[in-house]
């Protein structure tokens, strides 16, 4: 009992929850951007396991932790061109596609892993942290809050980025309209295939990123599968917060918050039922839909195909 | 995508069109084999022989189908109707822990064919019961369906997981698990085979889901919602119950095939099973443009190279994962093929 | 019929050569269709260009042409005299052409001064300051006045089409396309956008200018060219028509637009009365509420045969009250008796059943389901019942019978009953909505603007078909925001102002006026 308040105790539980969290948060941020551009892209499990996949081999054979999380980007990246070149510039349904990425990309990160890795199941020593001057004295929440991975305070600062983005720049409007009127934005003389390319291409440079992090810095190893539906919780997750930024973060922090406390319950001893507790975040989101009961508010062109002209 | 659109199975050179993609997926597949240094020849050999030219393969190709037929008839009913049931992995694994954790004990006390459709029965209402949150959710406050039934799935498996663990949990088994249904009891084969009647079952079942859509008026109401709910109402549909009974029957469907796979086949369900067929099955329906006849093809088509690939596979020293980049490369090549095909029809 | 007649009067009549804009020879096919057959057509400066021509008749695709949303299958594009090729839409712009198009290209979720900024080059900085002076600047040019930061979708269809009409201005320079822009706009807005064009043409703006209303053609155009069936069937030059008295002038338009002889549909008449006195009344509604206070307590009454007219300016509740009398918007408050029985609580299939009809105004969005063939949609609310369906099952035979034999009947224009409905101009998706209507066994037509898009020719047809349906019978009610049309066909006159009905005139000599000072809150 007394392990529940060491204070070793919380630092793990608490950073626990961020590691947990954060690929949810970056992934989720990704989404949120296609969504808002009418694209549901069911590629993203797919984009964060080649993110994963390439920021393990690249900080594996070069060392740099910096050069793998740009090669996981740049992963994510080419599976979203891929998803763009298909459903945006060619109008195919985007949830057969998008679902065929993510089987194709966990088979291929799968099969890459077998012809290298799967003899002799290499792992990367432990990242390098930055702790934050004076915040990271604070007992307890310093250690665990404030003394993080680079890529943790990115991905932070890209909450309030985006939503500067969506409200106060071209782009962010750009976007609106592509999601919820392409044919408006088309008139206004914006290409809707490029504005939708762009918001794909930047899903999969997050998804990307924070495959990454769950290899580099999450696992230390790549293994296939390793994402384990981490995209899709973060595509319900996008949705849900309609278009906001900081309801990603939350979202996001729920289920780390969630999946940390059953390892740390466990840890301390506890005999509950880690099934059950896992489900608590999205019974929590069930309970509120059903209490509070509100339209999730998508955009309206969410997963059209748009033609110029066409009736 | 019009539901009135020629369906891909009824235009004359369909079966061409559908070979076509098959066989480029295929080349660029021998491609990738060839790099790593395989011979695709010889494996493709190995997938059919073992799949559909060998009579043991062929009838396991059969018996997968089941299951991926009736979770494709759900997807149909509710992807005609326009709601995005994803929900049916949640659908279907709590129904076949359910079907799974009663079958010894109702095989046992009752006749063997009424405790069958009693544990077909309790499959399906499980499978209905799961989804009516989202569809209370949906006709009540118009919440997306995507994310509520999304939700759900993780809720099942969780609730399936914490069942088998606990009140479903056979104590004899050190690994967490349902109560085995022993092979004899399983569904009555069909002759000398190993082909259950629930092959045969889910044929039927989607033969007939494909009648009802585009034949009755029931399945033209459906279909008024699904493409504008507005125009429904206006018409004079009841909008609201027609989404609880597209969730209900949709999900009974998927729980029909956990049930099919659970009595036909499995015979008990782990802590850790997810066979995540829906995900599978959710873009040959959609590349089947929702069409039964077109979707028994692709499940086809899906199960010889699940079957087939994943001996295949193994004698080419390949992870069994190997097989989902073929499955990506003939959903992607099938999508851009057919798109290409209507552009050129105008 | 002549052809091409720009260039044999080119400038004479203003001193100007070049025009801004000159179209020759395009032609554009749909499958089935001859959209553009060899259409010519100039926009010259300080000129208002009206175009008229029947529904299907092509003009929006002509203008879809000349704005970059479609490319023709041949023929040539000028501007200031130089060939141009209009690829896109921000082709169109960069030309100077903006667009007012027939269906709303607002994105409702964004607010009025974003919806503005929308296309600017996405590295510019957003600029909101500057774009709410020049959106101050407009308004005041234009003589509207909007909340910038209204939610588009929040505001009235009249509200939509201002704002619209700012968007246009905001991007074309010189030359304003306006697509049936009075169509949703009072008497009074339509008076108010004539002198915006005016003032615009003065400023040496060229301006096209769609409409169906000849009299909105002859007060505001300088010259006026007619489609018929997507080939031009002839074109009146300024000098012309200012020599033309209006009466003059509008047998020559309908010459062009229905050969020699037509009568003018748009002549002032009045239909003989055909209630029956002696019957019991067919609907009783006593202090109806509904839809949260867009309708309060309503109450009148209606006998077979008679025709209610309710007038209002557009969003006083009218779509909502026939809403609530149709069953698809929640009674809260009152009674609807329907031939002696309360259908208060009945569902919409019902009342349906007992012969109560809902012509929507709202075609597209909720009248029908575009992808779906004519023939189902004409049988969209009969479905499942016989002859249509046996036994549960479809018989596609007799739906297609059904089908063929409304489009005759109606005089829907179609490659036949198997066509996607949304591919039909908006006059013939019309035509086929009241097909569908007033099959069967109707008992009482409630019709809101139904004449609205509508050309002349089939405006006639629209207000025969309700006077023939009185006649045989039929209750009616008729929403419309059309004083002719109120003043032509109905017995008596209700007029909705903020969700209540302030007064009921009888039609007569007096009615106009009277209807006039109750439309804007007097008594
Ligand atoms: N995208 C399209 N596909 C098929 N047919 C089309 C398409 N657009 C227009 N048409 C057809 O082309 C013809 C001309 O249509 P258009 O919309 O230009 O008519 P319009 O003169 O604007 O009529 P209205 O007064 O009803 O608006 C019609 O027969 C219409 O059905
Ligand atoms: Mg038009």
């Amino acid at each position: 009992m007394d392990a529940l308040f060491t204070n070793a105790f919380l630092v793990a539980f608490v950073s626990g929850t961020i590691a947990a969290s954060l690929p949810l948060l970056l992934a989720g941020l990704g989404e949120q951007m296609s969504e808002k551009a009418g694209v549901l892209n069911l590629g993203l499990e797919g984009m964060m396991l080649v993110g994963a996949f390439c920021g393990f081999a690249v900080a594996l054979e070069t060392g740099s932790f910096l050069l793998g999380f740009l090669a996981g980007a740049a992963g994510g990246m080419a599976v979203a061109a891929m998803m763009a070149a298909l459903c945006v510039a060619l109008p195919l349904n985007q949830i057969v596609v998008g679902i065929a990425l993510t089987l194709g990309m966990q088979g291929a990160t799968s099969l890459a892993h077998h012809v290298l890795y799967s003899r002799t199941f290499p792992r990367l020593p432990r990242q390098p942290e930055v702790a934050l001057p004076l915040l990271s004295q604070i007992p307890v929440l310093g250690p665990s809050l404030f003394t993080q991975n680079p890529v943790v305070y990115l991905a932070l600062l890209l909450v309030p980025a985006a939503a500067w983005l969506y409200r106060a720049t071209n782009i962010g409007l750009n976007l609106a309209a592509a999601g919820s009127k392409p044919a408006a934005l088309d008139l206004a003389g914006v290409s809707v295939t490029a504005t939708r390319a762009f918001a794909v291409l930047a899903t999969g440079a997050l998804g990307g990123l924070g495959g990454a992090y769950m290899a580099n810095i999450g696992a230390g190893l790549f293994v296939p599968f390793m994402t384990g539906g981490a995209g899709f919780m973060a595509i319900v997750i996008a949705m849900l917060a309609r278009g906001r930024p900081a309801w990603v973060l939350g979202g996001a922090l729920l289920v780390g918050f969630a999946t940390s406390i059953t390892t740390a319950l466990q840890v301390a001893g506890f005999n509950i039922p880690t099934d059950l507790v896992l489900m608590l975040p999205f019974g929590t989101i069930m309970l509120v839909l059903t209490l509070f009961g509100r339209r999730a508010g998508l955009p309206a062109a969410l997963g059209l195909p748009y033609h110029r002209g066409a009736r | 995508m019009s539901a009135a659109a020629t369906p891909a199975a009824a235009a004359l050179p369909a079966w061409l069109r559908a070979l076509v993609p098959l066989v480029l997926a295929l080349g660029i597949g021998a491609l990738i084999l060839a790099a790593l240094g395989r011979d695709p020849v010889q494996f493709f050999a190995n997938v059919l022989n073992r799949a559909v030219f060998n009579r043991s393969g062929l009838q396991e190709t059969l018996v997968l189908m089941a299951p991926l037929l009736l979770i494709a008839a759900s997807l149909i009913v509710c992807f005609r109707a326009g709601l995005w049931n994803l929900g049916i992995d949640g659908q279907f694994l709590l129904a076949a822990t359910f079907a799974s954790a009663f079958a010894a004990a109702w095989v046992a006390a009752l006749p063997y064919w009424v405790a069958m459709a009693l544990l077909f029965l309790l499959a399906a209402a499980v499978g209905a019961g799961w989804a009516m949150l989202p569809a209370f959710l949906k006709a009540r406050y118009g919440v997306n369906e995507i994310v509520s039934t999304l939700m759900m799935n993780f809720l099942g498996f969780g609730l399936s997981a914490f069942l088998i663990k606990t009140l479903f949990g056979d104590p004899e088994h050190p690994a967490p698990q349902t109560t085995m249904l022993e092979v004899a009891e399983r569904l009555p084969r069909i002759g000398e085979t190993l082909v259950h009647v629930g092959v045969v079952f889910a044929l039927l079942v989607i033969l007939a889901v494909h009648v009802v859509m585009t034949r009755t008026g029931f399945g033209l109401r459906l279909r008024i919602v699904g493409h504008n709910p507005r125009a429904a109402e206006h018409a004079g549909l009841n909008v609201r119950r027609l989404t609880f009974a597209v969730f209900a029957i949709s999900a009974a469907l998927a729980g029909l095939a956990g049930a099919v796979e659970v009595l036909g086949v499995r015979g008990v369900v782990r802590a850790d099973w997810h066979p995540g067929y829906g995900l599978l099955v959710v873009p040959l329906v959609f590349l089947a443009r929702f069409h039964g006849v077109a979707a028994i093809a692709f499940v086809f088509v899906f199960a010889v190279l699940s079957i087939g690939g994943e001996s295949a596979a193994r004698r080419a020293d390949l992870p069994n994962d190997f097989l989902l980049i073929m499955m990506a490369l003939i959903l992607v090549i099938l999508a851009v093929t057919d798109h290409v095909a209507s552009r050129a029809r105008g | 019929m002549p052809e091409g007649t720009g260039a044999a009067t080119t400038g004479a009549d203003r001193g100007l050569d070049v025009p801004l804009v000159r179209l020759s020879g395009i032609t554009k096919r749909f499958p089935g269709v001859l959209a553009n057959d060899e259409v010519s057509f100039d926009i010259r400066p300080g000129e208002v260009h009206a175009l008229l021509g029947e529904n299907g008749a092509g003009k929006s695709t002509l203008i879809a042409i000349l704005s970059g949303v479609l490319q023709p299958d041949s023929g040539r594009i000028e501007v200031n005299g130089r060939p141009v090729r209009i690829a896109s839409p921000r082709d169109a712009i960069r030309l100077g052409i903006g667009t007012v198009y027939q269906h709303s290209t607002l994105v409702p979720t964004l607010s009025v001064v974003q919806n503005l900024m929308l296309g600017q080059r996405w590295w510019r900085p957003l600029g909101r300051a500057a774009a709410l002076a020049r959106l101050a600047e407009l308004s005041a040019l234009l003589g509207v006045r909007v909340d910038p930061d209204a939610t588009a979708g929040s505001l009235s269809l009249g509200q939509q089409q201002q704002v619209e009409i700012v968007k246009a201005l905001w991007r074309g320079e010189r030359v304003l396309v306006l697509d049936e822009p009075t169509s949703m706009l009072t008497p009074q807005g339509v008076e108010e956008l004539g002198q915006v064009m005016a003032r615009l043409a003065a400023r040496g703006f060229g301006i096209v200018f769609v409409s169906h209303k000849l009299q909105e053609v002859l007060a505001f155009g300088h010259r006026v060219t007619v489609l018929k069936l997507g080939r031009k069937a002839g074109e009146i030059p300024p000098a012309r028509l200012s020599a033309l008295s209006p009466a003059e002038a509008t047998a020559e338009i309908l010459d062009l637009m229905f050969g020699r002889g037509a009568a003018d549909p748009e002549a002032p008449r009045r239909r003989a009365s055909t209630i029956r006195a002696d019957d019991a009344p067919l609907l009783e509604v006593e202090h109806l509420s509904a839809g949260e206070g867009a309708v309060q307590d309503v109450s009148f009454t209606l006998r077979p045969g008679e025709i209610l007219g309710i007038a209002g300016v557009d969003g006083n509740g009218q779509k909502q009250l026939a809403e609530a009398l149709a069953g698809q918007l929640r009674a809260e408050a009152g009674r609807i008796r329907f031939a002696g029985r309360d259908i208060t609580r009945l569902p919409v299939a019902r009342r349906h059943a007992l012969g109560l009809r809902y012509l929507t105004d709202d075609r597209l969005g909720e009248g029908t389901v575009g992808g779906f063939a004519i023939g189902t949609n004409l049988v969209m609310k009969r479905v499942g019942e016989p002859p249509f369906w046996a036994g549960g099952f479809e018989r596609p035979a007799r739906i297609a019978a059904h089908a063929r034999e409304l489009i005759g009947r109606y005089d829907v224009r179609t490659p036949g009953p198997e066509v996607p409905i949304a591919t039909l101009s908006g006059g013939n998706i019309q035509k086929a909505l009241f097909g569908r209507e007033l099959s069967g066994e109707p008992r009482l037509l409630l019709a809101n603007k139904p004449t609205y898009g509508l050309d002349v020719a089939n405006i006639r047809a629209a207000r025969d078909r309700i006077s023939a349906a009185a006649a045989a019978g039929v209750a009616c009610i008729l929403i419309s925001t059309e004083l002719d049309e109120l003043l032509e066909l109905s017995d008596r006159i209700a007029v909705m102002y903020r969700g209540r009905i302030a007064g009921i005139v009888g039609n007569g000599p007096d009615a106009e006026r009277a209807i006039g000072r109750l439309m804007v809150g007097g008594a």
